[in-house]
């Protein structure tokens, strides 16, 4: 059974609609791509998955995540569904950390919640569970590190913070929002690498958002091309980056080919 | 960028001044519970006397010892600027969380409420807790100053709540299923309190200066209470020939104002990492 559901969503505000007639599922353990230029609505969409679309939008078709209904569900049921069965990377990992709490105390929420549930929430256990996770993100320097607030460390190192802290809930589904737009090339290589590990290694499904089409070639199973809030291809991976049916999709494809073979000086 | 800087923060001697004449201010009316030059109603001197060795402040239209009431009205103007911004502090900043959660409806209704009651003359807010109240007392004062600034408290809590809210933190946070009350307590007040903290500063200053109008208005502190704003306007009458009866209420009002607000800015910048090394 499919782990994530989404059939026929639509998402609008009182005046335009934003996303339309949008379907796919995501498998567990499956890494799922979605590709678009900005503005096609790639983070609603993601949104819409978790419940937390902004007051002004409102969705309407079907989700089902880890078999609960996520559009009109409660507040509590959502928050039940956010805790255990999904968590989000953002883009920018400045922003999504606290300016004002240590790295540390940061990872340590999320890790306390999920101990709680199980009934163990020490403050030893939290802690040796905060240090196996920086370890499994590659955090250099944790001594030092968990103690820094975010404005004090590197790109890279938020962004593997932040990938801690989605990592701590033990989600069965990994949202992440380009992980990677905002850190510099070598960073994001080790960034998506570091992804791609974890989820293969902890069997997590992951919902991979970007609009660079060879990032999302190293990463996905399978993936689905959108256009002003509409799916124009999907299939695996391989298929569509290589001989895209689409025009639109053929045009991405042709576009990134092009700046590949700038970089590399081909004609 | 990596690079943790552990610096203790740099003092900046304009915040050292803050602290100083907050200082002053509490050190004086600390001891005014101790000991005063004089009793307050004891009519020791001559009529407005210019300061001497006998009189360090001068004494009044009764010949009353104003270093005495310069004295009880700095324990006045503590007592009013805290209770005052204590009591619309409260009020606010819940109102104004609130509003920043509630449903549209809910939040558009309590934006209106505070810009209504801001368009509200304190005085005319003080005026009615008073009737209510049916005495003029100190008590009664702080109340409705508080009341009075609680609007304004509340307006700036729910714009700044909805600027922390629509941070992807705080999206990060719910997604990973962290309640509404741990976003309130642990990511909300933080991140608020830096701008938070400077403006109830300024309101701390604006109540100080507004029990002085209540005062004027008999709808402060009954005498024989010297509030700073009380002997402002008892020495309006007299402030060419005795000038030193305004003056020095005016001056201590005004090192405390500017001392609040220099304290506020120095707590902000220790307090606040982002700012520490900069
Ligand atoms: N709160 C909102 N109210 C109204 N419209 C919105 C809101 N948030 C986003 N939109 C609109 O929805 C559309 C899709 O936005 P979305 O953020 O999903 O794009 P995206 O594909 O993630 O783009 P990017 O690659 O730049 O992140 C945009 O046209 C945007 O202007
Ligand atoms: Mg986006």
């Amino acid at each position: 059974m499919a782990l994530l559901t989404v059939e026929t969503l639509t998402l609008a505000t009182a005046d335009t609609v934003l996303v339309e007639d949008l379907s796919f599922t995501i498998a567990p353990g499956e890494r799922f791509g979605l590709i678009g230029e900005s503005g096609s609505g790639k983070s609603l969409t993601s949104l819409a998955v978790t419940g937390l679309l902004p007051r002004a939008i409102t969705p309407s078709g079907r989700i089902v995540l880890d078999g609960t209904e996520v559009i009109g569900a409660s507040e509590r049921a959502l928050g039940a569904l956010r805790g255990r069965a999904v968590a989000t990377v953002f883009q920018e990992p400045l922003t999504a950390l606290d300016p004002l709490m240590p790295l540390g105390r940061q990872i340590a929420g999320p890790v306390r919640r999920r101990l709680k549930r199980t009934g163990e929430a020490s403050a030893a256990a939290v802690t040796a569970e905060v240090r196996k996770l920086t370890d499994q993100v590659r955090l250099p320097d944790p001594e030092r590190l968990l103690g820094a607030y975010p404005h004090e460390v590197s790109g890279g190192q938020r962004q593997r913070v932040a990938i801690a802290m989605a990592l701590a809930c033990r989600p069965k589904l990994l949202i992440a929002d380009e992980p990677t737009t905002a850190l510099d090339v070598t960073t994001q290589a080790e960034i998506v690498t570091l992804l791609l590990d974890l989820v293969r290694d902890e069997g997590i499904a992951l919902l991979f958002i970007s609009h660079d089409l060879g990032v999302v070639g190293q990463v996905a199973e399978r993936v689905m091309v959108m256009r002003n809030g509409r799916a124009v291809e999907s299939g695996p991976a391989g298929q569509v980056l290589t001989a895209p049916r689409d025009d639109y999709t053929r045009s991405l494809v042709a576009a990134a080919r092009r700046f590949d073979d700038a970089l590399e000086g081909r004609p | 960028m990596s690079a943790v800087t552990r610096s203790r923060p740099r003092s900046n001697p304009v915040h050292w001044l803050g602290y100083g004449l907050v200082g002053i201010v509490v050190l004086f009316g600390v001891v005014s519970f101790f000991w005063t030059p004089y009793a307050l109603s004891d009519m020791a001197g001559g009529r407005l006397e210019p300061p001497s060795a006998a009189h360090w402040a001068g004494t009044d239209r009764l010949g009353r010892d104003l270093f005495t009431q310069l004295m009880i009205g700095a324990r006045i103007a503590l007592v009013v600027g805290c209770g005052a911004v204590l009591i619309g502090g409260v009020i606010g900043i819940v109102t104004g969380v609130l509003a920043a959660f509630a449903t549209r409806v809910a939040d558009d209704a309590l934006a209106a409420v505070f810009d209504i009651l801001i368009a509200f003359p304190t005085l005319l807010i003080a005026m009615l807790v008073v009737a209510a109240r049916e005495e003029a007392s100190l008590g009664t004062a702080i109340l409705a100053l508080g009341i009075g600034l609680s609007p304004i408290v509340g307006r700036i809590t729910r714009i700044l709540t909805k600027r922390v809210l629509s941070k992807d933190y705080i999206t990060a946070a719910r997604v990973s299923g962290t309640g509404w009350g741990s976003i309130v307590f642990w990511h909300v007040l933080p991140n608020i309190a830096p701008f938070l903290g400077v403006n109830l500063a300024l309101q701390f200053g604006l109540a100080v200066m507004a029990e002085a109008s209540l005062s004027y208005l008999g709808l402060g502190a009954p005498p024989p209470n010297a509030s700073w704003g009380r002997m402002l306007q008892e020495a309006q009458g007299t402030v060419y020939t005795a000038p030193w009866g305004a003056l020095l209420p005016g001056l201590a009002l005004f090192a405390l104002v500017i001392g609040i607000n220099l304290l506020a800015d120095g707590l902000r910048d220790r307090f606040d990492p982002q700012r520490r090394d900069g």
